[in-house]
């Protein structure tokens, strides 16, 4: 599905990522955690061609992603969502998810679209799965933060994307909230590749139903389940030595 | 109920512009000249509805929309010029003053009105087009956008203002007395004028809001809230943001089309960098992503300008300054949404009252039934 080759990437200089291999199979949920600066964000923006790496090779589904734009790259198949959850504020959560949806998405296509029952019925659909189906008439930006999570989760889905980037979804969550979007993740990983950068043990205990991958200064320390991670003495020493330090950061 | 008081808006408009006010100069009460005053108006709403798109709806901060208009300007004002010269004369004025001995190979086409006419959308369309292309690939957004197109005002003011430019330098284009055989200084060609614009107004109002209901224009709001989010949703957002930057710079053209029969002059004042914030200034006084906003705006202000340059000649800037301090500190929607404010309170109020009346009548049944 998604294959990474000695990929590495310098900011002014600075190491922020050099990973020799990094592979992922057809419907798998990856969690990948590591501290602060480990380059996790980077990685994904470099797999959706926001940051442009200095060498090495991402394969998806046989193909280059590296040179591509971000457009061709959501369109093979690649949705991102972001850290902050990003929604278009200004539009109802209708009209969000309706950008989302899979149609042709050059000018004189969207120019002249007309809504068509099946796309209603796979807003619905989607809004019914992340739990918006209540809130498809409000405007996104007076969602609360959980929700605006869930409606970025659901303009990714809509794409129909085959591998799923989620950066940090129960970030500021409540723990109803979390627990909810753990199941959804789980669920999506059903139809999707999906991969996950969590910071908080708990969410990603729930999560990590395959396998996670330990990501520190830029490179892969290690790579297991959860319970081996977890037992892992290097990990340990690196990022769970502080478990209180994580959860605190999740609550604040 | 709120589509009904939104209609009731513009048959206000309409009915204010189209009936009244012609009825009011059949009888006398209304000078031409007024009229041909807000026939200039509505040229300058029409610009603003390009602003609105551009700004308002995308985020985009054009400041060089004025040179814009002055394109559309200085097109038909170039076929008047040519179709306006004296009797035994080859070439404008302004060209034999500068010992011009033959006619620029760019005038050419202006000589017949079908040419200068489409030559007065093509080229803004086409210099929109480029200057997009070239912004918008780079990546260039927010403040960065705002301070190249006020280069580009600047520069093209200068441009304009040269006379080897062959365009009349700082005096402009003047002088025209007939377009298309009509007398301008008759009353009949200057309400003619007027219709026309008010109409243009009306019919780009018309195409604007179909646009910004279309998923194009939910589009295009997407880009003004989250770019990238935009961009990693699959939409190519500079090629939308050419496109709304084409549509309004057009627009701003066809405002001064019309704009310059009935002002008679077009000189590159118009275009300077103080001319397009002007414009900004009357979207925002008006009220942001509002297309009645943009209307309201420029009318409005131009209004307020004709009434203090002649009561208080000196104040205008102060006034105008003050307004949009104003606008800022307390009216983040604009005079449009200060309507709305007022009409919401008027609503919960009235609601509020009606609960009381039926609490009390409540209040009454328990009394009789106790």
């Amino acid at each position: 599905m998604l294959s990474v080759k000695n990929l590495s990437v310098a900011f002014g200089g600075v190491q922020a990522l050099k990973l020799d291999q990094f592979d992922l199979k057809e419907n798998e949920l990856r969690v990948v955690i590591g501290p602060n600066g480990a380059g996790k964000s980077t990685f994904m923006d470099i797999i959706c061609g926001k940051t442009k790496p200095d060498e090495g090779s991402i394969l998806f589904k046989g193909e280059e992603l590296i040179g591509r734009s971000e457009v061709k790259i959501t369109e093979m198949g690649v949705g991102r969502k972001f850290q902050k959850p990003t929604v278009f504020t200004g539009l109802s959560v209708f009209d969000n998810m309706l950008l989302g949806l899979k149609v042709k998405k050059d000018i004189i296509s969207t120019f002249f679209y007309k809504t068509k029952k099946e796309h209603l019925d796979k807003i619905h659909e989607i809004a019914l799965k992340v739990g918006l189906q209540d809130d498809l008439d409000k405007i996104a930006g007076s969602l609360s933060h959980g929700k605006k999570q869930w409606l970025e989760i659901a303009i990714v889905l809509l794409q129909d994307p085959e591998l799923m980037l989620i950066d940090e979804p129960a970030a500021g969550m409540s723990d109803s909230e979390a627990e909810k979007t753990g199941n959804l993740l789980c669920e999506l990983s059903n139809s999707h590749s999906v991969i996950v950068i969590e910071h908080d043990m708990k969410f990603v205990e729930q999560i990590a139903i395959d396998q996670v991958s330990v990501l520190v200064r830029g490179s892969i320390l290690t790579q297991g389940t959860f319970q081996e991670v977890k037992n892992d003495q290097q990990v340990i020493d690196c990022y769970l030595g502080a478990p209180d330090s994580a959860q605190a950061q999740r609550s604040a | 109920m709120k589509t009904l008081i939104q209609k009731k808006y513009h048959l206000v408009f309409i009915g204010l512009f189209l009936i009244l006010m012609p009825l009011g100069n059949l009888l006398g009460f209304v000078e031409t000249n007024t009229m041909t005053l807000w026939g200039r108006y509505f040229c300058f709403a029409i610009a603003a509805i390009g602003i609105d798109l551009i700004w308002g709806y995308t985020g985009v901060l054009s400041m060089t929309q004025a040179f814009f208009f002055c394109l559309g300007a200085y097109g038909i004002g170039m076929y008047m010029t040519l179709s306006n010269l004296p009797d035994g004369h080859q070439l404008p004025a302004f060209m034999e003053w500068n010992q011009v001995t033959e006619l620029p190979a760019f005038w050419a086409p202006f000589s017949s009105f079908p040419l200068a006419f489409i030559l007065s959308l093509l080229v803004p369309a086409l210099f929109s087009l480029i200057f997009g292309f070239f912004v918008f690939r780079s990546r260039i957004q927010g403040v960065y956008f705002a301070i190249i197109t006020q280069a580009l005002a600047l520069a093209m003011f200068l441009l304009f203002s040269r006379n080897e430019t062959m365009l009349g330098g700082t005096n402009g284009l003047t002088d025209f007395k007939y377009l298309l055989g009509f007398d301008l200084r008759e009353t009949s060609t200057k309400l003619g004028l007027y219709f026309l614009s008010f109409i243009v107004l009306c019919l780009i109002y018309i195409y604007s809001s179909f646009l910004t209901k279309s998923k194009f224009g939910k589009g295009l709001v997407a880009i003004r809230d989250s770019e990238s989010r935009m961009r990693f949703t699959g939409y190519g957002v500079s090629a939308y943001k050419i496109t709304i930057f084409m549509i309004g710079s057009v627009i701003a053209a066809i405002g001064g089309m019309l704009y310059l029969p009935q002002t008679g002059i077009i000189t590159p004042g118009r275009m300077d960098v103080q001319a397009s914030i002007e414009m900004i200034v009357w979207v925002a006084l008006g009220g942001r992503s509002n297309l009645k906003g943009a209307v309201l705006g420029a009318i409005v202000v131009n209004l307020l300008y004709s009434i203090f340059t002649s009561i208080l000649p000196g104040g205008w800037l102060y006034v105008l300054g003050g307004l949009f301090v104003i606008t800022v500190l307390y009216l983040d929607k604009g005079m449009i949404g200060l309507f709305q404010q007022i009409q919401d309170y008027i609503k919960t109020f009235f609601a509020s009252n009606k609960n009381k009346n039926e609490e009390e009548m409540e209040n009454e049944v328990i009394n009789v039934s106790a």
